[in-house]
């Protein structure tokens, strides 16, 4: 007698970026995970897409002044200052351990000039277990007057290159919000040769104590995260998906499968979850067996099925 | 390392005064990892606004698997914090930070100040439990506390006196103890030079307790408090200059410093 087939198969999580295959689409954003190890005890790390790790510089940076951050409606400003043990520390310290874990590490970099990714990108060429290398490019150019690299298309599609230039792995470009059009930068990575875009990095905002009359942020400044922005990164993750033909991971405000998946029907292949971690430092797990349940729910043949499938009168 | 995020029983919420709290949680797997100066991040609703958890430091935990906190209502977390009912579950992360290392109890003196008296129940609880299994005679630590007034601070003195301490008191109105400060109470004790100092409070308290303890050469730990996102070393939000330079993470390196490693003069 021929048994009866259970539902025990487990669903097809699988996605791609580039050449880069994830076991799903469910990674962690950078500057909300440290360097994966901190969170070991709250959420099962071989079970990831990918372990997206803290900014890397060419040389370890200290980071602002206090306060670094302030809580905000539904929201958080930082201002890290982008506090890193830098390159060299990063793959001796750092690397081996993530390596051990088995699933992609992306390696999220950063410079204050062209030629600085280009050499943190030489160093990290054939490190073992890194799957990809995510291109921070909100940071100021110093050689440009201060002026963001991803507020200029010219400057993003250089340093775009600088970096594949030195890479066998997938190059991600991390598209800043603050610009006019997010579309033309991400065109104009697409065509230096990146082989993904993440968005959106943070929205700048700043928040002011009226008691004191002092801003909150020791910087003044900082990047706004966490629900607050998901309609906003939604949008542009949207706007992204229907010009470029590389694929787009979404990023800003995920906190649960639902959030991830209303970002895969605007175009994301993937997604990133990033301040819902400080919350809720099992939030990967959640949200990979929220989708898991859907998609085993929705008898659907792939999680691929809902990239892109916005339905639009 | 051993921390877990759990949702746990509240078990009884008590109004010390009109705007002081104690909580009372059914947390025995925190609690029985838990040390003297750790810190537990609460979420202070399920919803989106606050978003951030809120840090408190482990007021006192029991060995029926109890664990409080203490705190004064100062904005929207604390405020829907002290509206928890009993019986409502309430999610913890913890224990997190690195806690007070012990010395001896009858060279420590312990320093509170205002709320910061909470992490100092469970340090001199231990510091007790530490004195008994010696099997000789009780020793205690010297405890110095202070608060704004005797409505604030009378429970709280009460709470070591229950465990057999004298507690020096001293308050901002004089309606309890010494009229003054503590550091005024610290200058007149006479400590002995091989007494190390436990202290949590307000900046402006530990910065005097710390340049005295400099002058002095005595050993001296800090409980720092700051704002923090995750507690666990993610966020580096909860930087604090170190006196040599650059910045150490209060709630990864600490909360716990030695007080001489700190930059004061902010």
């Amino acid at each position: 007698m021929e048994p009866l087939i259970m539902q025990t198969k487990n669903p097809d999580l699988q996605v791609s970026i580039g050449s880069l295959a994830l076991q799903n689409p469910v990674m962690t954003a950078s500057g909300t995970f440290g360097y994966g190890r901190e969170f070991e005890d709250f959420v099962n790390l071989r079970r990831l897409g990918a372990v997206v790790v803290k900014g890397i510089s060419l040389e370890p940076r200290a980071g602002n002044p206090p306060p670094r951050i302030v809580e905000t409606a539904c929201g958080m400003l930082n201002a890290i200052g982008l506090e890193n043990t830098g390159v060299d520390r990063f793959i001796s310290d750092k690397m081996p351990y993530l390596a051990a874990l088995g699933v992609p590490v992306i390696v999220n970099i950063l410079g204050d000039s062209v030629d600085e990714y280009r050499q943190i990108a030489e160093r990290l060429a054939g490190v073992a277990g890194i799957g990809a290398i995510e291109v921070n490019i909100s940071c100021p150019n110093v050689k440009k007057g201060g002026v963001a690299f991803g507020t200029d298309p010219q400057m993003a599609a250089a340093v775009t290159a600088a970096v594949k230039g030195q890479c066998q792995v997938p190059v991600i470009v991390k598209l800043s919000p603050n610009v006019t059009d997010v579309t033309v930068v991400a065109r104009a990575v697409e065509e230096a040769g990146a082989d993904a875009v993440s968005l959106i990095n943070t929205l700048i905002g700043m928040a002011i104590d009226l008691r004191s009359r002092r801003p909150r942020l020791a910087n003044v400044i900082g990047g706004l995260s966490g629900p607050a922005i998901k309609p906003v990164a939604l949008r542009m993750v949207y706007q992204v998906a229907r010009v470029v033909r590389i694929p787009v991971i979404g990023i800003g405000g995920i906190a649960t499968a639902e959030d991830a998946m209303e970002f895969m029907l605007a175009g994301a292949s993937a997604v990133q979850v990033g301040t819902a971690n400080f919350i809720n430092p099992g939030a990967c797990d959640d949200v990979i067996d929220g989708i898991a349940a859907y998609v085993t729910e929705q008898q659907m043949g792939s999680v691929r099925e809902l990239i892109g499938a916005l339905r639009v009168a | 390392m051993s921390q877990f995020q759990q949702k746990v029983e509240l078990v009884c919420s008590d109004r010390m005064t009109e705007d002081v709290v104690r909580l009372t949680f059914n947390a025995p797997t925190i609690a029985v990892h838990a040390r003297p100066g750790q810190f537990v991040m609460v979420q202070t609703s399920p919803g989106k606004d606050p978003l951030l958890r809120r840090p408190f430091s482990i007021h006192q935990v029991t060995s029926e698997g109890y664990l409080q906190i203490l705190f004064k209502v100062l904005g929207k977390g604390t405020d829907l914090l002290a509206q928890v009912r009993a019986g409502e579950q309430v999610s913890l992360l913890g224990p997190l930070g690195n806690g007070f290392t012990l010395g001896l109890p009858e060279t420590a003196c312990l320093i509170g100040g205002g709320m910061g008296i909470a992490p100092l129940l469970f340090l001199a609880t231990r510091f007790l439990q530490q004195s008994s299994s010696d099997n000789v005679a009780k020793k205690m630590p010297t405890v110095i506390l202070g608060a704004r007034n005797r409505t604030e601070l009378e429970p709280l003195v009460d709470d070591f006196q229950e465990l057999g301490i004298d507690v020096l008191a001293a308050t901002d109105d004089g309606s309890f103890g010494y009229h003054g400060l503590v550091t005024d109470v610290l200058k007149k004790l006479n400590l002995s030079p091989s007494a190390g100092i436990y202290c949590c409070g307000p900046r402006p308290m530990m910065a005097a307790i710390a340049h005295l303890c400099q002058i002095e050469n005595r050993a001296c730990q800090v409980s720092v408090e700051t704002v923090m996102a995750c507690g666990m070393g993610a966020c580096l939000g909860c930087a604090v200059p170190l006196k040599a330079g650059g910045y150490t993470h209060v709630c990864s390196d600490g909360p716990i410093f030695e007080a001489e490693k700190l930059l004061w003069s902010l």
